[in-house]
């Protein structure tokens, strides 16, 4: 047992070595994962800033005025032209100058003061769906406060209900706190697995595999030892990404770190085991990182970082709950952003078990096999 | 040949500096002039790292010149190398074939690169598929050769347009005892029937011997040039045959005679020693043994200048006399020795092939046991179900009393083992690869920095301790793998083509101590393609289409080549016998 | 000596070495598993994910309803959320289950309809609790804005119906006009950013593999000393997965057409060119890292981080560059894919503007000339 141990030792000391002395690697596995949180930070939002528009006013009166300071008051819109003209609105949308157009009818302050309703017509570049629906969104918001506004000043009733929403976790609801703790579990994802690939491919590529087997190491030892190891540099790429969340991004850390981490060690676990699995197959390095690479595609697309599992057709969410991804995705959203103890972890945690579980076994027995 | 007035290639003070990242430099060529005259044979020989491929890629064109002039069929290379290129025919030290086309699209590929005319290659293929005879293998992927078909390939690709030259580098490494006399005809035929001149670099001496005119190249220098006749004439009244005292058996007698510092070279030859003394007056040889004249080899002479070179100074220090222990006296004569591998009908099959068919033999403790065999005979088959890397289709091996593939890991603590080409991390430095294989092996605490010690100073590796065992130069590398391999001090030890592509001297000091740890009583289980080095071996099995063809001691196999014509076979010409007769005849069949 | 030949001889003489060249790829790529892998296999999994699994669309949501009014009012607001396609929706029975949901993401937000609903909004001061979980800032909206137009919707009923005291005021109302995807349909701009994908794995992914594959081999080193010149070797190995990345594209495009039924508005002739404009240019970007690195490790890789990455997150593909800070703005015009993005969406889904188009298959222009010329530079037929 003790010399097991020793050797396991020995061989996480030689990965760690073999992975931190090549300066290429160590800032690949380093420095990349900060980059990508804070380039994704910014570049991977939903949420509208200065996002351009262009104005048609054909009232030009006080009401149509006042509408349009309260759009670009709002941050979201940013004015970039005044249009005198319909003819001048195809162009700018057609070039993507503008993302919207918002034309006043002429008659907007005459209707609103007569009681009837004014049209406010907007028209959204919809190349993006996503954008443009975000788009009106916003625009529909600023005129509901406009509404709001006109009736305080006119001394007109309020509408009979009013809205109050709530958003737990997120009040803002900004969407880089969504993004960016999903971020550690994808990123450390792509890593460890290829990691763990890449480094029992190499040594079959290398002939250094056959060197190891013939010494005392069984396969369970030679599995540990190489699995550790990209574990350990998961957690520390997870840490920076978790730093660059809290320090950088200013993301309220809600939770407690140690079921973070205890969480995060189970989709690490999960993670190598699906690395080892591939390294079992391929035979060369290359073949172990393109199938680590069209692995991780369907894994990192269908687990929620980008689009909600729930709009998924039923066959494809199915599929997620083998993804052990999705689970991690949650579980730091849940210990992150709401706080969650263990005990509201477990439905995230039991599955991540089972997936590490799965994949170790098959991997070891396809290390047997291979053997061959 | 019309224009055969001048030198096909002429070097004047040629000279090749590389930087390395670590920031030395090392001088590949300095001062390098030679010719290389039309319609001949010439040879590079030289220890590793002595220049000779970056020579060979400076007449490719493949890399700039930093000093000299060098032209090549008249032609300055440095200035327009497309011009050389398009004329002549190379053949790198790893031929790269692609290995997912087939035999035929590669020579297609080659002569469609060459703008061979249709009609030419009607006419060409059929003899270059005679010549290289790979006529049935033409849909067969290049990958899926034996290593000796791909090296004829590699050569039918760069004929499949007549060259005004060839080059040649190490064109026969790994390439076992009858595939390289194949290549050999080929290249002699060229030469003799079609005047083609012909370069190349080799690390067989007895290739040297063959050719016009050798070139020996040591560490960037030229140490000596002209026709082989020459260097061997250096060794001449010099060389000696010698008998090992009785009782001794020639590799054992061997130490005895390299303690003496008169003595430059000693080993062994068909049962005798050869022995190459310097100048200085025969004192009475140890155990009085008689020293009788003997013929002078081109590799006597080729020793005798690698000696007075390194005494010269500047360099790496030739084997030094190392301060070994003294041997413990073996415990017991070999015959009552008991046998710790012992293999059974061992049979290995892949799919519907038969790798390995029925073998069987024991090894006995402090042997030496060699393996030979033509490339795909089985020997790294069987090699590697010794060494639980591989299981067993059928029939029993033990290895220090054990399966090493179903028995418990902590067998596998008694056997060291050096694979084909030395497998070490290439990232970890010297001392890292050490300290690691030291721990797989359950070293630990004062035990292990006491074995590392020993394996620093047995092995000379202080110099290199702190180098990345990616960047080591050939014979530290191999130094490195056995160091590697002999920390726990196991039982057995199996080396597998250990020497392959070795330069003389390396394969010299790596005898040397296999000799001595046999004397230790480790059992030594190797594979060569070096007939020569079987010569060390205390009993050799022959090995072909996975049944063992012979068995026995060196003598008992040579005399198996034993002819009217040819009443003192070498090792290597009992070696072809053997197989040419198993293969022409119906039956394998069993030696003693 | 050989004498000159016409220079049509030698012309004639380079076509061969480049057929053959040609041909040797081609007969990789279909023998190889792991360009089959690439090349293949991929472009077909991504299609189908990006159609039928990914959709930014918000659908299908699960929120709960915990209405404690069993008027008429009340029982409206209700249906009209469990008629809508965006959710799914499930009644609750109290405040304290309507928490335990939350926590456990069985529902993304809760609609909390008070038990004085109907009472007050008859006097006009009516308000409805929009719980949501914040944690998807996206869907949490799409659930806010919802409701909001619900309660406007039953507003205007009420209006109509002459009861409510909203009816005496105006007001301004909104209007949209999604131009070019009238379906709102995440697929419109989804799959052509798709063919991105795939272009760009096929041209610099497997183009830089396979060219630092033959150096690791040492097959280059063969080829050299033969009178292929460097630009022979170059065309070799652009052509075959040139076209490779063709059948891509033209596969993405026929998935878009009839499984997808995205509309393409543009012209063939326009896809096809700027297709091939960035099609060079991930090549010649593939021959580039690869010539420089000679190891197929390190060329992936670093080829993943440089094309594949910024193509998905800076290329306007998923996330708008309109609504990026500015620095990341700035860095995203030097993604080439920002460019094929851009006339992609607007061949697909608005038509050949020109205006668009020509400076942006410019710009591609320069970026394939400089990076072939660099290419061109970095590859010599020396060693070492």
């Amino acid at each position: 047992m003790l010399a097991s141990l020793r050797r396991i030792l020995a061989l996480i000391r030689k990965e760690i070595l073999a992975v931190l002395k090549d300066p290429r690697t160590r800032n690949m596995m380093m420095i990349q994962p900060v980059l990508q949180c804070v380039l994704f930070g910014y570049a991977a939002t939903l949420d509208l800033n200065n996002a351009p528009y262009a104005a048609f006013d054909r009232d030009r009166s006080a009401a149509s005025s006042a509408l349009l300071a309260k759009l670009d008051g709002s941050g979201v819109f940013h004015r970039i032209a005044n249009l005198t003209r319909a003819a001048d609105m195809a162009p700018l949308i057609d070039t993507r100058r503008a993302l919207i157009v918002v034309q006043i009818d002429p008659n907007f302050q005459r209707n609103l003061s007569a009681g009837r309703d004014a049209p406010v017509q907007v028209i959204a570049d919809g190349r993006n769906s996503n954008t443009a629906g975000s788009a009106l969104g916003y625009v529909g918001a600023v005129v509901d406060s406009f509404n709001s506004d006109w009736r305080r000043d006119h001394g007109l009733p309020q509408p009979p209900v009013k809205v109050v929403p709530r958003a737990w976790y997120n009040a803002n609801l900004e969407t880089r706190w969504n993004l960016i703790p999903a971020l550690v579990g994808t990123i450390t994802m792509m890593s460890t697995m290829m990691l763990a690939a890449l480094s029992v491919a190499r040594e079959r590529e290398e002939g250094t595999f056959d060197q190891l087997l013939v010494t005392p190491f069984t396969p369970v030892e030679i599995m540990a030892g190489k699995a550790i190891p990209a574990m350990l540099i998961g957690v520390v790429q997870a840490t920076n990404a978790l730093l660059v969340a809290q320090l950088w991004f200013r993301i309220p850390f809600a939770g407690s770190y140690v079921t973070l981490y205890v969480g995060l060690i189970l989709f690490l676990l999960a993670a190598v085991g699906l690395g080892l699995f591939v390294s079992s197959i391929a035979a060369t390095m290359q073949q172990a990182m393109l199938y680590a690479f069209v692995l991780m595609m369907p894994f990192s697309l269908l687990s929620g970082l980008t689009t909600p599992i729930s709009s998924m057709p039923p066959l494809i969410q199915d599929f997620t709950l083998i993804n052990p991804l999705r689970y991690a995705i949650d579980l730091v959203h849940r210990v992150y952003l709401e706080g969650a103890g263990l005990d509201r972890l477990i439905p995230d945690l039991w599955p991540m078990a089972i997936i590490a579980a799965a994949n170790l076994t098959a991997a070891a027995w396809m290390f047997r096999n291979r053997l061959e | 040949m019309a224009a055969a007035a001048g030198p096909v290639i002429r070097g004047r003070g040629l000279g090749k500096t590389f930087h390395r990242k670590t920031g030395e430099t090392v001088q590949a060529l300095d001062e390098v002039s030679f010719e290389v005259a039309a319609g001949s044979l010439t040879a590079l020989v030289g220890p590793d790292g002595g220049g000779k491929t970056t020579l060979i890629r400076l007449v490719a064109g493949l890399m700039g010149l930093d000093r000299g002039e060098l032209t090549v069929l008249g032609v300055d290379v440095g200035a327009d190398p497309q011009a050389v290129q398009d004329r002549i025919g190379y053949m790198p030290q790893k031929f790269g074939l692609y290995e997912d086309l087939t035999v035929q699209e590669n020579l297609d590929l080659y002569a469609d690169l060459h703008g061979v005319p249709a009609a030419d290659r009607r006419r060409q293929y059929p003899q270059l598929m005679e010549m290289t005879a790979l006529e049935p293998f033409t849909r067969r992927l290049a990958g899926q050769l034996s290593g000796g078909m791909k090296q004829k390939l590699g050569l039918a690709c760069t004929l499949v347009r007549a060259p005004a030259l060839l080059l040649l580098d190490e064109p026969t490494v790994g390439v076992d005892p009858l595939s390289r006399r194949e290549l050999w005809d080929i290249i002699d035929a060229l030469v003799r029937d079609q005047g083609l001149p012909v370069l190349l670099s080799t690390a067989y001496l007895d290739e040297a011997e063959r050719c016009e005119h050798v070139v020996v190249l040591r560490q960037g220098k030229v140490l000596a040039q002209g026709p082989p006749a020459q260097v061997r004439a250096l060794a001449a009244g010099r060389t000696f045959l010698t008998t090992p005292p009785a009782g001794q058996s020639a590799r054992e007698a061997l130490a005895g005679f390299l303690d003496d510092p008169a003595v430059i070279d000693a080993s062994p030859d068909g049962g005798r020693i050869r022995i190459v003394r310097d100048g200085s007056p025969a004192p009475p040889s140890p155990g009085a043994a008689v020293l009788e004249p003997a013929t002078a080899r081109f590799e006597d002479g080729f020793m005798m200048l690698l000696q007075a070179a390194a005494q010269r100074g500047g360099g790496v220090p030739t084997p030094a006399a190392e301060p070994s222990p003294p041997p413990p006296a073996a415990t017991a004569s070999p015959e009552r020795r008991e046998p710790v591998v012992e293999v059974r009908d061992l049979v290995r099959r892949f799919g519907a092939f038969v790798a390995v068919d029925q073998i069987s033999f024991d090894v006995r403790r402090g042997e030496i046991f060699g393996l030979l065999g033509p490339n795909g005979a089985g020997k790294t088959t069987t090699f590697r179900m010794l060494c639980g890397l591989l299981s067993a289709s059928g029939g029993t091996l033990r290895v220090a009393g054990a399966d090493l593939r179903r028995g418990a890991a902590s067998a596998r603590q008694k056997i060291g083992y050096v694979a084909q080409k030395f497998s070490l991390y290439g990232q970890l430095s010297v001392e890292e690869n050490l300290d690691f294989f030291a721990s797989a092996y359950g070293l630990h605490g004062e035990r292990r920095r006491e074995r590392i010690a020993w394996a620093m100073t047995q092995f000379e590796l202080g110099p290199v301790a702190h180098q990345l065992g990616g960047q080591l130069a050939g014979g530290y590398t191999q130094r490195l793998a056995m160091a590697a391999a002999l920390l726990h001090q196991p039982q057995i030890l199996f080396l597998d083509e250990a020497t392959s592509g070795a330069d003389p001297l390396a394969r010299r000091e790596f005898w040397g101590r296999i000799t001595d740890l046999a004397r230790q009583g480790v059992t030594i289980i190797v594979t060569t393609h070096f007939m020569a080095e079987a010569e060390y071996c205390d009993r050799i099995a022959i090995l072909d289409s996975g049944r063992v063809l012979a068995e026995g001691a060196p003598a008992e196999i040579r005399a198996l080549g034993r002819t009217a014509a040819n009443p003192e076979p070498t090792m290597e010409d009992a070696f072809i016998a053997v197989i040419e007769q198993a293969r022409a005849g119906p039956a394998p069949r069993q030696a003693a | 000596m050989n004498a000159p030949r016409p220079q049509s001889g030698r012309l004639v003489a380079k076509l061969r070495r480049i057929r053959a060249l040609i041909g040797k790829e081609g007969r990789q790529v279909m023998r190889d598993p792991s360009s089959f892998a690439i090349g293949v296999i991929l472009p077909l999994m991504l299609i189908l994910l990006f159609g039928y699994g990914m959709s930014l669309d918000v659908r299908h949501t699960p929120i709960g309803v915990l209405r404690q009014d069993p008027a008429r009012d009340a029982r409206e607001i209700e249906a009209s959320f469990r008629l809508s396609p965006y959710f799914r929706t499930r009644s609750i029975g109290s405040m304290a289950e309507a928490q335990e949901l939350m926590q456990s993401h069985a529902v993304n937000g809760v609609v909390l309809i008070p038990p004085d609903f109907s009472r007050r909004a008859a006097q006009g001061d009516a308000s409805l609790q929009i719980l949501v979980d914040g944690v998807d800032g996206n869907t949490a909206r799409i659930i806010e804005a919802y409701a909001g137009a619900a309660v406007a919707q039953a507003g205007v009923r009420r209006a109509a119906e002459g009861q409510g005291a909203a009816a005496s005021g105006g007001q301004a109302v909104v209007v949209s006009q999604l131009w070019f995807n009238s379906a709102n349909d995440s697929r419109y701009f989804l799959v052509p950013g798709l063919i991105v994908l795939i272009i760009t794995l096929i041209g610099a992914f497997m183009t830089s593999m396979v060219v630092a594959r033959e150096w690791e081999r040492g097959t280059f080193e063969a080829l050299f000393v033969t009178p292929v010149r460097v630009d022979e070797i170059l065309i070799g190995k652009v052509t075959p997965y040139f076209l490779l990345g063709l059948g891509g594209l033209l596969l993405c495009v026929a998935a878009a057409r009839f499984l997808f039924h995205v509309p393409f508005r543009g012209s063939i002739p326009a896809l096809m060119g700027a297709s091939m404009l960035y099609l060079l240019v991930s090549v010649a970007g593939g021959l580039l890292i690869s010539s420089g690195l000679k190891s197929q490790f390190l060329a992936s890789q670093v080829t993943l981080v440089v094309t594949f990455m910024p193509a998905l997150m800076l290329s306007g593909f998923i996330y708008d560059l309109r609504s990026v800070p500015a620095p990341v703005r700035l860095i995203s015009y030097l993604v080439p894919a920002r460019y094929y993005v851009t006339m992609l969406q607007t061949l697909f889904l608005a038509g050949d503007v020109w205006s668009v188009i020509l400076p942006n298959a410019a710009v591609l222009a320069v970026v394939a000339t400089v990076l072939l010329a660099l290419a061109r530079r970095a590859t010599r037929k020396t060693l070492g």
